[in-house]
Protein backbone atom coordinates (compact mmCIF):
# COMPACT_ATOMS: atom_id res chain seq x y z
CA UNK A 1 0.00 0.00 0.00
CA UNK A 2 1.03 3.32 -1.28
CA UNK A 3 1.99 5.51 1.72
CA UNK A 4 2.55 8.59 -0.32
CA UNK A 5 0.66 11.84 0.33
CA UNK A 6 -0.36 15.24 -1.50
CA UNK A 7 2.31 17.69 0.02
CA UNK A 8 0.42 20.00 2.31
CA UNK A 9 -0.03 23.27 1.81
CA UNK A 10 2.27 25.85 3.57
CA UNK A 11 0.02 27.66 6.89
CA UNK A 12 0.96 30.84 8.12
CA UNK A 13 2.66 29.41 10.65
CA UNK A 14 5.12 27.56 7.91
CA UNK A 15 5.63 30.81 6.22
CA UNK A 16 6.27 33.16 9.35
CA UNK A 17 8.71 30.05 10.30
CA UNK A 18 10.55 29.73 6.63
CA UNK A 19 10.54 33.68 6.86
CA UNK A 20 12.89 33.72 10.39
CA UNK A 21 15.00 30.95 9.07
CA UNK A 22 15.73 32.97 6.25
CA UNK A 23 16.34 36.25 7.85
CA UNK A 24 18.50 34.53 10.77
CA UNK A 25 20.47 32.43 7.86
CA UNK A 26 21.24 36.05 6.14
CA UNK A 27 22.03 37.95 9.07
CA UNK A 28 24.39 34.79 10.06
CA UNK A 29 25.95 34.94 6.31
CA UNK A 30 26.47 38.64 6.05
CA UNK A 31 27.97 38.45 9.61
CA UNK A 32 30.26 35.93 8.25
CA UNK A 33 31.11 37.40 5.70
CA UNK A 34 31.97 40.95 7.51
CA UNK A 35 34.28 38.34 9.74
CA UNK A 36 36.60 37.34 6.81
CA UNK A 37 36.67 40.81 5.22
CA UNK A 38 38.17 41.85 8.62
CA UNK A 39 40.15 38.59 8.83
CA UNK A 40 41.63 39.88 5.39
CA UNK A 41 41.67 43.73 6.69
CA UNK A 42 43.56 42.41 9.04
CA UNK A 43 46.53 40.28 6.89
CA UNK A 44 47.33 43.71 5.18
CA UNK A 45 46.08 45.62 1.99
CA UNK A 46 45.85 45.63 -1.61
CA UNK A 47 48.09 47.06 -3.98
CA UNK A 48 47.56 50.72 -3.16
CA UNK A 49 46.75 51.99 -6.51
CA UNK A 50 43.46 49.38 -5.77
CA UNK A 51 42.95 51.49 -3.02
CA UNK A 52 43.47 54.56 -4.01
CA UNK A 53 41.20 53.94 -7.06
CA UNK A 54 38.53 52.84 -5.19
CA UNK A 55 39.20 55.66 -2.93
CA UNK A 56 38.70 58.16 -5.61
CA UNK A 57 35.34 56.50 -6.98
CA UNK A 58 33.80 56.40 -3.21
CA UNK A 59 34.56 59.60 -2.40
CA UNK A 60 35.96 62.17 -4.76
CA UNK A 61 33.57 61.51 -7.26
CA UNK A 62 30.60 61.54 -4.69
CA UNK A 63 31.33 64.93 -3.76
CA UNK A 64 28.86 66.73 -6.70
CA UNK A 65 25.90 64.90 -5.22
CA UNK A 66 26.49 65.37 -1.51
CA UNK A 67 27.35 69.05 -2.13
CA UNK A 68 24.19 69.70 -4.02
CA UNK A 69 21.55 67.42 -2.04
CA UNK A 70 23.55 69.14 1.64
CA UNK A 71 22.60 72.43 0.20
CA UNK A 72 19.08 71.54 -0.76
CA UNK A 73 17.86 70.29 2.42
CA UNK A 74 19.40 73.23 4.14
CA UNK A 75 17.73 75.56 1.98
CA UNK A 76 13.83 73.09 2.62
CA UNK A 77 14.48 73.23 6.38
CA UNK A 78 14.27 76.72 5.98
CA UNK A 79 11.63 76.88 4.32
CA UNK A 80 9.49 74.89 6.16
CA UNK A 81 10.46 75.83 9.26
CA UNK A 82 10.16 79.63 8.46
CA UNK A 83 6.24 79.61 8.90
CA UNK A 84 6.41 77.95 11.83
CA UNK A 85 8.65 80.08 13.72
CA UNK A 86 7.73 83.38 12.25
CA UNK A 87 3.97 82.56 13.73
CA UNK A 88 5.67 82.44 17.13
CA UNK A 89 8.08 85.31 16.23
CA UNK A 90 11.05 82.57 17.05
CA UNK A 91 12.66 83.00 13.15
CA UNK A 92 15.92 83.89 14.83
CA UNK A 93 16.10 80.46 15.95
CA UNK A 94 15.94 78.95 12.97
CA UNK A 95 19.40 78.63 12.93
CA UNK A 96 19.47 76.42 15.88
CA UNK A 97 16.75 73.70 14.57
CA UNK A 98 18.20 74.01 10.90
CA UNK A 99 21.80 73.30 12.05
CA UNK A 100 20.94 71.06 15.06
CA UNK A 101 19.26 68.63 12.51
CA UNK A 102 21.57 68.45 9.99
CA UNK A 103 24.57 67.72 12.10
CA UNK A 104 23.04 65.48 14.16
CA UNK A 105 20.36 63.87 11.95
CA UNK A 106 20.22 64.80 8.19
CA UNK A 107 23.87 65.53 7.32
CA UNK A 108 25.21 61.99 7.84
CA UNK A 109 21.70 60.23 7.21
CA UNK A 110 21.99 61.97 4.07
CA UNK A 111 25.13 61.67 2.96
CA UNK A 112 25.10 57.84 3.83
CA UNK A 113 21.95 57.52 1.69
CA UNK A 114 23.44 59.17 -1.50
CA UNK A 115 26.46 56.89 -0.85
CA UNK A 116 24.25 53.76 -0.75
CA UNK A 117 22.58 55.37 -3.60
CA UNK A 118 25.73 56.07 -6.18
CA UNK A 119 28.45 53.79 -4.57
CA UNK A 120 26.41 50.82 -2.86
CA UNK A 121 24.42 49.97 -6.12
CA UNK A 122 27.08 50.54 -8.59
CA UNK A 123 29.64 48.13 -5.92
CA UNK A 124 26.93 45.53 -5.76
CA UNK A 125 26.46 45.53 -9.77
CA UNK A 126 29.94 45.62 -10.32
CA UNK A 127 30.58 42.44 -8.10
CA UNK A 128 27.73 40.80 -9.55
CA UNK A 129 28.73 40.94 -12.87
CA UNK A 130 31.84 40.10 -11.75
CA UNK A 131 30.70 36.97 -10.21
CA UNK A 132 28.39 36.06 -12.76
CA UNK A 133 31.26 36.74 -15.70
CA UNK A 134 33.61 34.55 -13.66
CA UNK A 135 35.78 37.59 -13.07
CA UNK A 136 35.80 36.56 -8.91
CA UNK A 137 37.15 32.87 -9.63
CA UNK A 138 39.47 33.92 -11.83
CA UNK A 139 40.74 36.70 -9.31
CA UNK A 140 41.22 32.93 -6.92
CA UNK A 141 42.47 30.93 -10.06
CA UNK A 142 45.45 33.87 -10.29
CA UNK A 143 46.42 33.89 -6.80
CA UNK A 144 44.41 36.53 -5.15
CA UNK A 145 41.76 36.25 -2.38
CA UNK A 146 38.78 38.46 -3.92
CA UNK A 147 37.74 38.84 -0.28
CA UNK A 148 41.29 40.82 -0.12
CA UNK A 149 41.18 42.27 -3.46
CA UNK A 150 37.69 43.58 -3.79
CA UNK A 151 35.99 43.83 -0.54
CA UNK A 152 38.50 45.42 1.83
CA UNK A 153 39.51 48.53 -0.15
CA UNK A 154 35.65 48.92 -1.04
CA UNK A 155 35.13 48.96 2.93
CA UNK A 156 37.98 51.14 3.53
CA UNK A 157 36.74 53.63 1.16
CA UNK A 158 33.33 53.75 2.79
CA UNK A 159 34.46 53.55 6.23
CA UNK A 160 36.99 56.51 6.25
CA UNK A 161 35.60 58.82 3.26
CA UNK A 162 32.04 58.97 4.59
CA UNK A 163 32.85 61.22 7.50
CA UNK A 164 34.51 63.48 5.27
CA UNK A 165 31.41 63.51 2.83
CA UNK A 166 29.07 64.06 6.08
CA UNK A 167 31.26 66.98 7.19
CA UNK A 168 30.75 68.51 3.81
CA UNK A 169 27.13 67.59 3.63
CA UNK A 170 26.74 69.48 7.13
CA UNK A 171 28.81 72.56 5.80
CA UNK A 172 26.73 73.06 3.06
CA UNK A 173 23.80 72.02 4.38
CA UNK A 174 24.11 74.90 7.04
CA UNK A 175 25.52 77.17 4.44
CA UNK A 176 22.34 76.87 2.58
CA UNK A 177 19.94 76.93 5.10
CA UNK A 178 21.59 80.25 6.64
CA UNK A 179 21.73 81.86 2.86
CA UNK A 180 18.45 81.13 2.37
CA UNK A 181 17.13 82.24 5.84
CA UNK A 182 19.09 85.34 5.93
CA UNK A 183 19.19 86.53 1.99
CA UNK A 184 15.55 85.44 1.13
CA UNK A 185 13.53 85.23 4.51
CA UNK A 186 14.95 87.97 6.13
CA UNK A 187 15.83 86.39 9.25
CA UNK A 188 18.63 88.46 10.97
CA UNK A 189 22.15 87.02 10.63
CA UNK A 190 23.69 87.62 13.84
CA UNK A 191 21.03 85.88 15.60
CA UNK A 192 20.97 83.35 13.47
CA UNK A 193 23.96 82.41 14.10
CA UNK A 194 24.01 83.68 17.78
CA UNK A 195 21.34 80.82 18.62
CA UNK A 196 23.14 78.69 16.30
CA UNK A 197 26.10 78.47 18.31
CA UNK A 198 24.19 77.92 21.64
CA UNK A 199 22.80 75.19 20.86
CA UNK A 200 24.67 73.21 18.47
CA UNK A 201 27.12 71.45 20.44
CA UNK A 202 30.58 69.90 19.89
CA UNK A 203 29.29 66.74 20.88
CA UNK A 204 26.25 66.71 18.18
CA UNK A 205 28.68 67.34 15.51
CA UNK A 206 30.85 64.31 16.76
CA UNK A 207 28.27 61.94 17.17
CA UNK A 208 26.64 62.51 13.58
CA UNK A 209 29.87 61.73 12.11
CA UNK A 210 30.53 58.70 14.60
CA UNK A 211 27.55 57.65 13.64
CA UNK A 212 28.47 57.88 9.70
CA UNK A 213 30.96 55.42 9.94
CA UNK A 214 28.89 52.70 10.82
CA UNK A 215 26.53 53.72 7.48
CA UNK A 216 29.77 53.56 5.73
CA UNK A 217 31.01 49.96 7.13
CA UNK A 218 26.98 48.87 6.88
CA UNK A 219 26.96 50.16 3.06
CA UNK A 220 30.02 48.67 1.78
CA UNK A 221 29.55 44.95 3.12
CA UNK A 222 25.89 44.94 2.41
CA UNK A 223 27.03 46.25 -0.98
CA UNK A 224 29.64 43.26 -1.39
CA UNK A 225 27.61 40.91 0.14
CA UNK A 226 24.83 41.09 -2.30
CA UNK A 227 27.78 41.48 -5.17
CA UNK A 228 28.87 38.22 -4.16
CA UNK A 229 25.68 36.20 -3.53
CA UNK A 230 24.20 38.03 -7.01
CA UNK A 231 21.80 35.65 -8.71
CA UNK A 232 22.60 34.75 -12.31
CA UNK A 233 22.17 36.73 -15.50
CA UNK A 234 21.40 40.26 -15.84
CA UNK A 235 17.90 39.65 -13.56
CA UNK A 236 20.34 38.47 -10.82
CA UNK A 237 22.81 41.89 -11.39
CA UNK A 238 19.76 44.44 -11.19
CA UNK A 239 18.28 42.86 -8.22
CA UNK A 240 21.82 42.49 -6.33
CA UNK A 241 21.95 46.57 -7.30
CA UNK A 242 17.86 47.23 -5.88
CA UNK A 243 18.46 45.06 -2.49
CA UNK A 244 21.83 46.74 -2.03
CA UNK A 245 19.99 49.92 -1.99
CA UNK A 246 17.08 48.94 0.19
CA UNK A 247 18.44 46.68 2.46
CA UNK A 248 21.24 49.74 2.93
CA UNK A 249 18.74 52.50 3.29
CA UNK A 250 16.69 49.70 6.08
CA UNK A 251 19.65 49.17 8.07
CA UNK A 252 21.26 53.11 7.80
CA UNK A 253 17.95 54.22 9.57
CA UNK A 254 17.95 50.98 12.07
CA UNK A 255 21.55 51.82 13.17
CA UNK A 256 20.50 55.81 13.14
CA UNK A 257 17.98 54.53 15.63
CA UNK A 258 19.73 52.70 17.97
CA UNK A 259 23.18 54.85 17.86
CA UNK A 260 21.18 58.04 18.28
CA UNK A 261 20.18 56.05 21.76
CA UNK A 262 23.11 54.62 21.88
CA UNK A 263 25.06 57.77 21.86
CA UNK A 264 22.07 59.80 24.03
CA UNK A 265 22.82 57.72 27.00
CA UNK A 266 26.50 58.40 26.82
CA UNK A 267 25.99 61.84 26.48
CA UNK A 268 24.44 62.08 30.25
CA UNK A 269 26.36 59.89 31.61
CA UNK A 270 29.30 62.02 30.57
CA UNK A 271 27.30 65.41 30.70
CA UNK A 272 24.51 64.83 33.30
CA UNK A 273 22.31 68.33 33.48
CA UNK A 274 19.46 69.50 31.71
CA UNK A 275 19.59 69.54 27.65
CA UNK A 276 21.09 72.16 26.27
CA UNK A 277 18.55 72.93 23.94
CA UNK A 278 15.72 71.56 25.60
CA UNK B 1 60.75 33.64 -14.49
CA UNK B 2 61.06 32.14 -11.08
CA UNK B 3 56.94 32.17 -10.71
CA UNK B 4 57.31 28.49 -9.76
CA UNK B 5 60.08 28.89 -6.83
CA UNK B 6 58.65 28.46 -3.83
CA UNK B 7 57.54 24.83 -4.56
CA UNK B 8 59.21 22.28 -3.79
CA UNK B 9 57.25 19.65 -5.19
CA UNK B 10 56.21 20.05 -9.08
CA UNK B 11 52.54 18.55 -10.23
CA UNK B 12 54.64 17.10 -13.77
CA UNK B 13 57.41 16.36 -14.77
CA UNK B 14 59.78 13.61 -14.50
CA UNK B 15 56.66 10.58 -13.03
CA UNK B 16 54.58 11.64 -16.31
CA UNK B 17 51.39 8.94 -15.96
CA UNK B 18 50.78 9.08 -12.67
CA UNK B 19 47.82 10.43 -11.33
CA UNK B 20 48.15 14.36 -10.05
CA UNK B 21 44.39 15.02 -10.00
CA UNK B 22 41.55 12.54 -8.70
CA UNK B 23 38.10 13.22 -7.55
CA UNK B 24 36.90 10.40 -5.36
CA UNK B 25 33.12 9.80 -5.30
CA UNK B 26 32.08 13.68 -6.09
CA UNK B 27 28.78 15.18 -5.77
CA UNK B 28 27.64 18.60 -5.90
CA UNK B 29 23.81 20.25 -5.59
CA UNK B 30 22.77 23.33 -6.29
CA UNK B 31 19.51 23.89 -3.59
CA UNK B 32 17.39 20.98 -4.64
CA UNK B 33 18.88 20.67 -8.02
CA UNK B 34 21.54 17.86 -7.99
CA UNK B 35 24.06 18.22 -11.00
CA UNK B 36 27.14 15.57 -10.06
CA UNK B 37 26.25 12.40 -7.88
CA UNK B 38 28.99 10.32 -6.85
CA UNK B 39 31.73 11.12 -9.65
CA UNK B 40 35.29 9.37 -9.71
CA UNK B 41 37.78 10.22 -12.29
CA UNK B 42 41.68 10.98 -12.24
CA UNK B 43 43.65 13.39 -14.66
CA UNK B 44 47.16 11.71 -15.09
CA UNK B 45 50.47 13.69 -15.70
CA UNK B 46 51.10 15.20 -18.87
CA UNK B 47 47.94 13.91 -20.67
CA UNK B 48 45.43 16.18 -22.29
CA UNK B 49 41.86 14.74 -21.08
CA UNK B 50 38.56 16.36 -22.34
CA UNK B 51 35.17 16.12 -20.91
CA UNK B 52 32.66 16.16 -22.99
CA UNK B 53 28.93 15.57 -22.63
CA UNK B 54 25.71 17.88 -23.37
CA UNK B 55 24.97 21.32 -21.62
CA UNK B 56 23.90 21.07 -18.29
CA UNK B 57 25.83 17.47 -17.57
CA UNK B 58 28.23 18.79 -14.64
CA UNK B 59 31.64 19.18 -16.95
CA UNK B 60 32.24 22.83 -15.70
CA UNK B 61 31.10 22.11 -12.13
CA UNK B 62 33.04 18.84 -12.28
CA UNK B 63 36.84 21.24 -13.63
CA UNK B 64 35.96 23.73 -11.44
CA UNK B 65 35.76 21.26 -8.34
CA UNK B 66 39.16 20.09 -9.65
CA UNK B 67 40.65 23.51 -9.50
CA UNK B 68 39.22 23.75 -5.89
CA UNK B 69 37.32 26.80 -7.01
CA UNK B 70 34.09 25.69 -5.93
CA UNK B 71 33.68 22.85 -3.01
CA UNK B 72 31.85 19.49 -3.65
CA UNK B 73 28.97 19.07 -1.47
CA UNK B 74 30.37 15.47 -0.70
CA UNK B 75 33.62 13.40 -1.87
CA UNK B 76 37.23 14.24 -1.78
CA UNK B 77 39.12 16.23 -4.10
CA UNK B 78 43.04 14.74 -4.33
CA UNK B 79 45.82 16.52 -5.77
CA UNK B 80 49.46 14.70 -5.88
CA UNK B 81 47.41 11.88 -3.89
CA UNK B 82 46.78 14.43 -0.90
CA UNK B 83 43.62 15.31 0.00
CA UNK B 84 42.95 19.45 -0.85
CA UNK B 85 40.95 19.29 2.53
CA UNK B 86 43.90 18.17 4.38
CA UNK B 87 46.04 21.81 2.75
CA UNK B 88 46.17 25.30 5.12
CA UNK B 89 44.18 28.32 3.34
CA UNK B 90 48.01 29.04 2.26
CA UNK B 91 49.29 25.86 0.82
CA UNK B 92 45.27 25.91 -0.97
CA UNK B 93 46.22 29.35 -2.94
CA UNK B 94 49.83 28.63 -3.17
CA UNK B 95 49.16 24.87 -4.81
CA UNK B 96 46.05 26.33 -6.90
CA UNK B 97 48.96 28.49 -8.52
CA UNK B 98 49.99 25.56 -10.49
CA UNK B 99 46.58 25.50 -12.14
CA UNK B 100 45.90 27.98 -15.53
CA UNK B 101 42.41 28.06 -15.58
CA UNK B 102 41.32 29.24 -19.29
CA UNK B 103 37.33 30.48 -18.57
CA UNK B 104 34.55 29.88 -20.96
CA UNK B 105 33.77 33.88 -21.33
CA UNK B 106 37.50 34.26 -20.75
CA UNK B 107 36.54 36.08 -17.40
CA UNK B 108 39.02 39.31 -18.64
CA UNK B 109 38.65 41.96 -15.76
CA UNK B 110 36.89 44.52 -16.99
CA UNK B 111 38.92 47.46 -16.07
CA UNK B 112 42.08 46.13 -16.57
CA UNK B 113 43.69 46.57 -19.77
CA UNK B 114 45.03 43.22 -21.62
CA UNK B 115 48.56 44.30 -20.20
CA UNK B 116 47.32 44.56 -16.94
CA UNK B 117 45.43 41.26 -17.42
CA UNK B 118 48.02 39.45 -18.52
CA UNK B 119 50.02 40.45 -15.49
CA UNK B 120 47.93 40.18 -12.58
CA UNK B 121 49.22 36.90 -11.91
CA UNK B 122 52.90 37.65 -11.86
CA UNK B 123 51.90 41.06 -9.81
CA UNK B 124 50.02 39.49 -7.67
CA UNK B 125 52.80 36.35 -6.84
CA UNK B 126 55.61 38.18 -7.58
CA UNK B 127 58.03 40.82 -6.89
CA UNK B 128 59.21 41.39 -10.71
CA UNK B 129 60.36 44.79 -12.00
CA UNK B 130 57.70 46.40 -14.44
CA UNK B 131 60.34 46.37 -17.39
CA UNK B 132 60.36 41.94 -16.50
CA UNK B 133 56.91 42.07 -16.82
CA UNK B 134 56.73 44.36 -20.06
CA UNK B 135 58.67 41.58 -22.22
CA UNK B 136 56.61 38.60 -20.16
CA UNK B 137 53.61 40.34 -21.77
CA UNK B 138 55.04 40.42 -25.30
CA UNK B 139 55.97 37.15 -25.22
CA UNK B 140 52.62 35.64 -23.85
CA UNK B 141 50.95 37.99 -26.54
CA UNK B 142 53.17 36.16 -29.26
CA UNK B 143 52.85 33.00 -28.10
CA UNK B 144 48.97 33.43 -28.88
CA UNK B 145 49.50 35.11 -32.06
CA UNK B 146 48.76 38.56 -30.84
CA UNK B 147 50.77 41.79 -31.44
CA UNK B 148 52.38 44.06 -28.53
CA UNK B 149 50.18 47.06 -29.40
CA UNK B 150 47.37 45.50 -28.15
CA UNK B 151 48.64 45.00 -24.75
CA UNK B 152 47.10 48.34 -24.24
CA UNK B 153 43.41 47.48 -25.34
CA UNK B 154 40.64 47.31 -22.97
CA UNK B 155 38.76 44.17 -22.92
CA UNK B 156 35.74 45.80 -24.30
CA UNK B 157 38.05 46.41 -27.42
CA UNK B 158 38.57 42.70 -28.46
CA UNK B 159 36.83 40.01 -30.31
CA UNK B 160 35.67 37.37 -28.85
CA UNK B 161 38.64 35.17 -30.36
CA UNK B 162 40.54 37.93 -28.76
CA UNK B 163 39.48 37.38 -25.71
CA UNK B 164 39.77 34.07 -25.69
CA UNK B 165 43.63 33.97 -26.71
CA UNK B 166 43.99 37.13 -24.15
CA UNK B 167 42.63 34.87 -21.36
CA UNK B 168 44.99 31.83 -23.11
CA UNK B 169 47.88 34.17 -22.50
CA UNK B 170 47.27 35.52 -18.72
CA UNK B 171 46.65 31.39 -18.01
CA UNK B 172 49.99 30.70 -19.45
CA UNK B 173 51.84 33.69 -17.92
CA UNK B 174 52.34 32.02 -13.93
CA UNK B 175 53.71 28.64 -16.01
CA UNK B 176 51.30 26.40 -14.69
CA UNK B 177 51.75 22.61 -14.72
CA UNK B 178 47.80 21.73 -15.38
CA UNK B 179 45.87 23.89 -17.55
CA UNK B 180 41.80 23.35 -17.35
CA UNK B 181 40.39 25.07 -20.35
CA UNK B 182 36.30 25.44 -19.90
CA UNK B 183 35.18 25.32 -23.31
CA UNK B 184 37.60 27.18 -25.08
CA UNK B 185 35.98 27.31 -28.58
CA UNK B 186 32.57 27.95 -27.85
CA UNK B 187 31.08 30.45 -29.98
CA UNK B 188 34.45 30.72 -32.51
CA UNK B 189 33.96 30.34 -36.02
CA UNK B 190 35.79 27.26 -37.25
CA UNK B 191 39.25 29.03 -38.25
CA UNK B 192 39.68 30.70 -35.02
CA UNK B 193 38.33 27.38 -33.40
CA UNK B 194 41.30 25.84 -35.55
CA UNK B 195 43.77 28.60 -34.09
CA UNK B 196 43.08 27.81 -30.47
CA UNK B 197 43.34 23.90 -30.96
CA UNK B 198 46.67 24.34 -32.24
CA UNK B 199 47.63 26.61 -29.30
CA UNK B 200 46.57 24.09 -26.77
CA UNK B 201 48.66 21.80 -29.26
CA UNK B 202 52.26 24.85 -29.05
CA UNK B 203 51.54 25.23 -25.37
CA UNK B 204 51.75 21.46 -24.70
CA UNK B 205 54.74 20.50 -26.98
CA UNK B 206 56.54 23.75 -25.49
CA UNK B 207 56.92 22.29 -21.79
CA UNK B 208 55.36 19.69 -20.32
CA UNK B 209 51.69 20.60 -19.21
CA UNK B 210 48.55 18.46 -18.09
CA UNK B 211 45.40 19.63 -19.72
CA UNK B 212 41.79 19.25 -19.35
CA UNK B 213 39.28 20.65 -21.58
CA UNK B 214 35.70 20.67 -21.38
CA UNK B 215 34.55 20.95 -24.74
CA UNK B 216 31.30 20.06 -27.15
CA UNK B 217 33.46 20.61 -29.94
CA UNK B 218 34.96 17.55 -31.69
CA UNK B 219 37.16 18.83 -33.48
CA UNK B 220 38.93 19.74 -30.44
CA UNK B 221 38.26 16.29 -29.19
CA UNK B 222 40.43 14.39 -32.32
CA UNK B 223 42.79 17.02 -32.53
CA UNK B 224 44.39 17.36 -28.93
CA UNK B 225 42.66 14.61 -26.51
CA UNK B 226 44.75 11.68 -25.55
CA UNK B 227 41.54 10.31 -23.40
CA UNK B 228 37.97 11.62 -23.31
CA UNK B 229 35.47 11.22 -20.40
CA UNK B 230 31.65 11.56 -21.39
CA UNK B 231 29.43 13.28 -18.69
CA UNK B 232 25.56 12.07 -18.95
CA UNK B 233 22.47 14.50 -17.54
CA UNK B 234 21.61 12.93 -14.03
CA UNK B 235 18.02 13.18 -14.84
CA UNK B 236 18.25 11.32 -17.62
CA UNK B 237 20.47 8.11 -15.69
CA UNK B 238 18.75 5.32 -14.88
CA UNK B 239 19.10 4.06 -11.17
CA UNK B 240 22.10 2.97 -10.08
CA UNK B 241 23.92 4.20 -13.46
CA UNK B 242 27.08 5.70 -13.14
CA UNK B 243 27.46 9.66 -14.47
CA UNK B 244 30.62 8.69 -16.04
CA UNK B 245 28.83 6.44 -19.45
CA UNK B 246 32.47 6.68 -20.87
CA UNK B 247 35.71 6.56 -20.80
CA UNK B 248 38.50 5.70 -23.33
CA UNK B 249 40.69 7.42 -26.20
CA UNK B 250 38.98 9.58 -28.75
CA UNK B 251 38.97 7.11 -31.34
CA UNK B 252 37.06 4.58 -29.11
CA UNK B 253 34.57 7.66 -28.66
CA UNK B 254 34.41 7.83 -32.31
CA UNK B 255 33.60 4.06 -32.58
CA UNK B 256 31.63 3.81 -29.52
CA UNK B 257 29.09 0.96 -29.60
CA UNK B 258 26.79 2.74 -26.60
CA UNK B 259 24.11 4.72 -28.70
CA UNK B 260 24.53 7.60 -25.94
CA UNK B 261 27.80 8.22 -27.01
CA UNK B 262 27.41 7.68 -30.80
CA UNK B 263 24.59 10.16 -30.89
CA UNK B 264 27.05 12.80 -29.15
CA UNK B 265 29.93 12.54 -31.15
CA UNK B 266 28.24 12.57 -34.17
CA UNK B 267 26.14 15.49 -33.04
CA UNK B 268 22.55 13.19 -33.66
CA UNK B 269 19.65 14.09 -32.03
CA UNK B 270 17.65 10.87 -32.18
CA UNK B 271 15.08 9.86 -29.70
CA UNK B 272 15.82 13.47 -27.87
CA UNK B 273 13.49 15.17 -30.49
CA UNK B 274 10.74 13.08 -29.00
CA UNK B 275 11.42 13.78 -25.07
CA UNK B 276 11.79 17.14 -25.98
CA UNK B 277 8.72 17.09 -27.85
CA UNK B 278 9.78 18.66 -30.88
CA UNK B 279 8.73 16.06 -33.49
Amino acid sequence: MSSAQAPRRPTIIHTFGQLIVEFVQAVGDLALFAASMLRWLCRGLPRSTVVTETMYEVGVRSIPVVMITGMFIGMVLAVQGYQQFHLMRMETRMGAVINMALVAELGPVLAATMLAGRVGSAMAAQLGTMRVTEQIDALRALGANPIQYLVVPRFLACFLLIPLLTVLADAIGVAGGWMFSTQVLGVDSTYYWHYSTEYVAAWDVFAGILKSMFFGAAIALIACHRGFNCGSGAEGVGQAATSSFVLSFVVILVLDFFLGMFLNEIYWTLWPGPSSFV
Amino acid sequence: MTVRDPFSDPFTGEESGRSIIELRGISRSFGSQEVLRDVSLDVRAGETVCLIGESGCGKSVTMKIMASLMQPTSGDVLWNNVPIRERSDEELVRDRLRFGYLFQGAALFDSLSVFENIAFGLRQNTKMSDSFLEEIVAERLKDVGMSPASATKMPSQLSGGMRKRVGLARTLALMPDIILYDEPTTGLDPIMIDVINTLILKTRKRRPVTSVIVTHEMSTVRKVADRVIMFYPLSRLQPGESQIVFEGTPEEAFSSDDPRVAQFVYGEAGERMQELALL
